[in-house]
């Protein structure tokens, strides 16, 4: 007995909309095993989980704050990832952005006014773009593997941000506490209803980038430039396309985005650099970004839903008592099952029992037409 | 064990009522063959005729849906290729199986089933290739060999089981006429040694000449079996194809006035991988009206040229190709296109066209600059109305046949997906157009079409360079075959001086000029 | 024992996960498979193998135990990547992505407990000799494991007809599945086997290294073992020179972070002013040093594409459907 695919002629519409469901279902169920493995009970743990952050306004606005970071960096991988491009460095590069658009407050205190917050959101992206280009050259002119050395600069990043709020960004008057001075009003994100909640611009940045990258990738040419090269490089390079200008092009749009999202964190959320300024967005959003089937508009939805599975590990945490590090599992665990779950976009699943001679149905790419 | 040559007294191979469905398709549709024991037994039919999915099954690669095989008389089941080698039956592939990496030696015990120590293999593969003729070093890395040598290799790792069955699938297809004729030595030799063959071809001058018996198989069914001997070439043709398949049309014509919309000056470019073959001094020129061949067996240096003239890979010089005049040596490909050139690679699927992208995303690919803002308008933004329309009329145009009004391109027939790539490019009238292997795996009406359409296209004025293996396709069509051997192009000899001797003595690297020998007449 | 004999002896003890970790990813490799998710797996070895330890008392059941997790675990990534044909680069993720939230969830219960140490090796005689013998007689077993498992690879892919096949199907898959070789069986193998050296890799940060469990304990060692394969141009003894390079970069940085200044005032002038110099780098830049040094050996192997098409597995990473 043998599992055997059958290559779908075209990709099945239906399962590439139903795919992301499908995965959260089963994602649901591994769920209500664990908690049931914990000791804990199953419904009352995926009721704290996936329901309960919804039910009130505040916590909305929380789901708000976290889905922003999430969508704007996994919009930037999402156009990384359809040209064949795996920055896994978006951590690094949040981190980056961070520290480029909070050094504007630190070093020019007394520069406070309506242009002080739009620098430093500027300079957030460009420092995340700047080391996103690393990577990028090192593929582009050395062929080297781009997995490993942006993720080997996220580790360098954080090191860089451990030391300067350890050392020459240290505010002197925090004592104990390693971290850089708060920001002054003038440099922090403004929420949007203030009375209900701290959701800031944040989410509006998320929404407008996602419309904005959706746009390029369906209706023009560069979009389709960049699914080309990313599915078939020489067809691409057949086309005229280069394939060096599309790695920076990915990998600088890619690394703006994380920027922003880092110095839109730390001046939104946190108000200040600190050394740990990120629950793992810039991983997270990997898994947002294949949730969303790498179409900024399913990233949207998508955001918000993993965004909810860290508000309901907290939410777990305090109604069964089950650590708060089920997060990520469950996100390690969603991912899985959306990747399984893509399989029936381009394969049907048989399960096959061998007779002799007879009937088992199978199909091999016969596309080639050769022989 | 009784051994009548014409297979008589107890057939060696008896295949009954084979089936094989892929999905919807019946590849093979009760398939009934006869195979003698010393008999040279043909299988015939164009492309996609169901004769390599037949012969997998026969080797244990495929399992048949339906049917019975009968090895020396017994109802057999061949569950994998390592049984089929118990039983006796033997396998070259058409596209072989080696690994590029790995030594001769390596690869032969790869295909064998016991433990023999390597060095002991290696010594007695060098034997029985000497033996035979086909020499072969037991030590050579495979990647570093050209076609002709690997496919010794697939032979002599079939012979060293001592098989009474050989399957030979397109043998000659990679090989020059003077390899062709050795290795037809090599069959007799077998057949005489009471050893049985099937082969597989669609080349109906060879199968005449070597072939006992044949069986012929069309859209998966035997439409029957025959003495190729007692046959015409013309009525195997109608037995494979089925109606009469148009013969192309092909006005003489004059050009040595004709303005060059084509040149290639010394062109020499290094290899670009360890695996690929250097151009050294390629020159060729192809005026307006006129349509040049460029033969040669796979691997001399084709793609490679074609690359460096699509400019894929640019030269260093700007004048080292030049295009409706002007130097093109430096510019890319769009700017090639914007001179008025057009391009269709050998590979469809992954080079012509992206697989996974319909077919009007597909025409944007080579189009999207060509016609001013027809497909993109200034912004950016793609025009998928025009895109669309343009991809219905090339679509009735070619006669292309699919599934959707829209598809998916790797969801085409090869010929169907052919037509589509080479009609993309033939929409935009273009001053030059450059195809390599443009009816490779391409079944017989989807070819004729495509022939006909380079020769129109030549005929109203433009230049047209045809790559390809196929000789009787290029002394179909070609005002003039050059030929391409080792990186180098030989001087184009016109289609009335242009003889198969004189071809494959230059596709074997013999320098023109050389006295032509005459070959045995078939 | 001498500052010299310590040092290296630190040294054998920061490779020996890499090397662990690296000849197993360069078994899966070689078969054509690219499994991204080696930090994860090394992760649960850990977590696996301290947690076994300390219940049970025996860091040698810890070690089976985590060899066993690794291998179990390696099979989600083998079930999604042969058997559905899933991205390999994207699974291989997931898997680490995994890993950690797993490990992180089951080790929550073992932060903070002191940890049952994997004792060293102690022949009389032998092990007391002056200067090799602790090198040489006295290190920890999983120190000898690593060199048997470096050892047992490079015999079986080179010297046995089962390691040739392997290398057959990393090579081009179709043309092993044509002659009959079972690809997908050889691959789960060889994936099952990558999952037990990174399970092994993890049991020796989490029983000798230290002998404690923290959170993501692996600190990118699994990052720095695919890089390793890599730059091993998939050689096994490349991957032990290698392993030692980094083994050796970690434990300066870590020396020099530890030393204080006021230790060597007896050092002469220009060795003292290049003392000095080390120390006033911030400490975060020398932990920064082995992401670093990945980087740059990264570079270096990769300029030469010529030398990359050759020496790489050609089926590396791409999908298999057999037809059947």
């Amino acid at each position: 007995m043998r599992l055997e695919l059958v290559k779908r002629p075209q990709h099945s519409a239906l399962f590439s909309a139903l795919s992301p469901f499908l995965a959260f279902g089963l994602m649901v169920i591994a769920g209500a095993i664990i908690f049931a493995a914990l000791g804990k009970n199953p419904a009352t743990g995926l009721y704290a989980y996936f329901i309960q952050p919804l039910t009130e306004i505040w916590s909305l606005h929380e789901l708000a704050i976290k889905a922003a970071p999430l969508i704007l960096i996994a919009v930037g991988l999402c156009v990384c990832f359809l040209s064949n491009n795996w920055n896994i460095g978006a951590e690094g590069q949040f981190t980056i952005g961070a520290i480029f658009g909070g050094a504007i407050p630190l070093y020019f205190p007394d520069f406070q006014n309506y242009a002080t917050l739009p620098l430093m959101l500027i300079f957030g992206a460009i420092g995340g773009a700047l080391y996103a280009a690393i990577p990028a050259l090192l593929k582009a002119r050395f062929n080297t593997n781009e997995i490993l050395t942006s993720l080997m600069l996220v580790y360098v990043a954080q090191l860089i941000l451990d030391w300067l709020v350890r050392g020459p960004w240290r505010d002197p008057a925090a004592m104990s506490f390693p971290q850089a001075p708060a920001f002054h009003p003038w440099a922090i994100v403004p929420e949007l209803f203030p009375m209900s909640g701290r959701a800031n611009l944040g989410i509006v940045f998320a929404l407008i980038a996602a419309v904005a990258v959706w746009f390029m990738l369906a209706r023009t040419l560069k979009g389709f430039e960049i699914k080309v090269i990313g599915q078939s490089p020489r067809a691409g390079r057949f086309g005229g396309f280069s394939a060096t200008r599309t790695i920076i092009f990915a990998f600088l749009v890619s690394g703006a985005l994380a920027g922003l999202a880092g110095i839109t964190e730390v001046s939104g959320a946190i108000g200040r650099l600190q050394p740990q300024i990120s629950p793992g967005y810039g991983f997270a959003a990997i898994i947002v970004a294949f949730l969303g089937r790498l179409n900024p508009l399913g990233i949207v939805a998508a955001g918000l839903v993993l965004a909810l599975s860290y508000l309901g590990g907290e939410a777990a945490q305090i109604e069964i008592g089950v650590t708060d590090k089920t997060v990520r599992a469950f996100q390690g665990m969603l991912l899985f099952f959306v990747l399984a779950c893509d399989t029936l976009i381009h394969y049907q699943v048989r399960i096959v029992r061998p007779k002799p001679a007879q009937a088992t149905e199978s199909q091999t790419e016969a596309a080639h037409g050769h022989g | 064990m009784t051994q009548s040559i014409g297979g008589h007294a107890g057939s060696l191979l008896e295949v009954r009522g084979l089936t094989k469905i892929f999905g919807t398709l019946k590849a093979c549709d009760h398939v009934d063959l006869k195979v003698g024991r010393g008999e040279i037994h043909a299988l015939l039919g164009e492309n996609g005729a169901g004769k390599s999915t037949l012969v997998k099954m026969l080797f244990g690669s495929l399992e048949p849906n339906e049917g019975e095989i009968l090895w020396n008389g017994k109802s057999v089941r061949v569950t994998s290729p390592s049984a089929a080698r118990k039983l006796g039956i033997g396998m070259v592939f058409q596209h072989f199986s080696l690994f590029d990496a790995l030594t001769a030696a390596e690869n032969i015990a790869l295909s064998l089933d016991d433990d023999t120590p390597i060095a002991t293999l290696a010594a007695k593969a060098q034997a029985l290739s000497h033996s035979y003729g086909l020499p072969l070093d037991p030590y050579s890395v495979v990647g570093d060999l050209s076609v002709g040598e690997r496919q010794r290799i697939e032979i002599i790792r079939c012979l060293l089981q001592v098989p009474q069955l050989i399957i030979l699938d397109e043998p000659t297809s990679v090989l020059t006429p003077q390899e062709a004729d050795k290795l037809f030595e090599t069959l007799d030799r077998l057949r005489s040694e009471g050893k049985s063959i099937l082969y597989i071809s669609h080349r109906l001058e060879e199968v005449k000449r070597m072939c006992d018996a044949a069986t012929v198989l069309r859209h998966g069914k035997v439409v029957g079996h025959c003495d190729p001997r007692q046959e015409t070439p013309s009525s195997l043709a109608r037995m494979m194809v089925g109606n009469e398949v148009q013969a192309v049309v092909r006005a003489p014509v004059s050009t040595t006035s004709a303005q060059p919309l084509l040149e290639i000056r010394d062109l020499t470019r290094p290899p670009a991988t360890p695996f690929s073959i250097p151009l050294r001094n390629v020159s060729l020129t192809v005026r307006a009206g006129e349509l040049v061949g460029i033969a040669g067996v796979a691997g001399n240096g084709q793609g490679e040229l074609f690359e460096a003239v699509s400019g894929e890979v640019v030269q260093q010089d700007s004048s080292t190709v030049r295009i409706c005049g002007k130097d093109a040596g430096k510019l890319g490909i769009t700017a090639r296109r914007l001179l008025g050139a057009a391009f269709v690679p050998e590979e469809r699927l992954g080079h012509g066209a992206a697989p996974r992208m319909k077919l009007s995303e597909n025409l944007l690919l080579s189009r999207y600059a060509t016609d001013g803002r027809a497909f993109v308008g200034g912004t950016g933004v793609v025009k998928t109305g025009a895109v669309d329309a343009a991809a219905q009329r090339i679509n009735a145009m070619m006669d292309v046949r699919k599934s959707a009004r829209d598809p998916e391109a790797a969801s085409l027939s090869g010929g169907n997906l052919q037509k589509f790539i080479i009609g993309r490019e033939l929409d935009r009238q273009p001053s030059v157009m450059v195809v390599n292997q443009p009816t490779w795996g391409v079944d017989a009406g989807a070819a004729a079409k495509i022939r006909q359409s380079l020769i129109e296209l030549a005929r109203s004025g433009s230049a047209v360079l045809v790559i390809s293996q196929d000789l009787d396709e290029l002394f179909e069509i070609s005002d003039a075959i050059a030929v391409m051997h080792n990186g180098e192009l030989s001087k184009p000899l016109p289609i009335a001086e242009a003889t198969l001797e004189k071809i494959g003595l230059l596709m074997g690297g013999a320098e023109p000029g050389h006295a032509v020998h005459e070959l045995e007449p078939a | 024992m001498g500052m010299a004999e310590a040092i290296l002896l630190t040294i054998a003890t920061a490779a020996t996960p890499l090397l662990l970790a690296a000849i197993g990813e360069l078994v899966v490799e070689r078969s054509g498979v690219l499994n991204l998710g080696v930090e994860g797996m090394m992760l649960m070895g850990a977590v696996a193998g301290f947690g076994v330890a300390l219940t049970t008392g025996s860091p040698w059941l810890g070690v089976v135990a985590a060899a066993i997790v690794g291998a179990l675990f390696s099979l989600l990534f083998g079930f999604l990547a042969l058997t559905l044909v899933t991205n390999q680069v994207a699974t291989g993720l997931a898997l680490t992505l995994l890993g950690i939230g797993l490990s992180g969830m089951i080790g929550e219960a073992f932060v903070g407990e002191p940890g049952v140490k994997l004792g060293s090796l102690y022949i009389p005689g032998l092990t007391d000799l002056p200067l090799v013998g602790r090198l040489i007689f006295g290190q920890d077993p999983m120190f000898y494991i690593s060199l048997l498992l470096t050892g047992g690879v490079m015999w079986f892919l080179f010297r046995t007809r089962a390691g040739l096949t392997l290398r057959s199907v990393g090579d081009s898959h179709t043309s092993a599945h044509a002659l009959g070789i079972r690809v997908i069986a050889i691959r789960y193998l060889a994936v099952m086997f990558g999952g037990a050296c990174a399970g092994l890799a993890g049991a020796q940060l989490s029983l000798v290294y230290t002998t404690q469990w923290i959170e993501n304990m692996t600190a990118g060692r699994g990052w720095i073992a695919l890089a390793l394969v890599v730059f091993a141009s998939w050689r096994p003894w490349r991957v032990l020179a290698g392993a030692y390079l980094f083994g050796a970069i970690t434990i300066a940085q870590l020396h020099i972070q530890a030393t204080n200044l006021s230790d060597l005032a007896g050092l002469p002038g220009p060795l003292l002013w290049f003392a000095t110099l080390l120390k006033s780098i911030p400490s975060q830049f020398l932990s920064a040093l082995p992401y670093l040094a990945t980087v740059v050996v990264l570079v270096l192997i990769s300029r030469n594409r010529r030398l990359t098409m050759m020496n790489t597995p050609a089926s590396l990473g791409r999908a298999f459907v057999p037809d059947r």
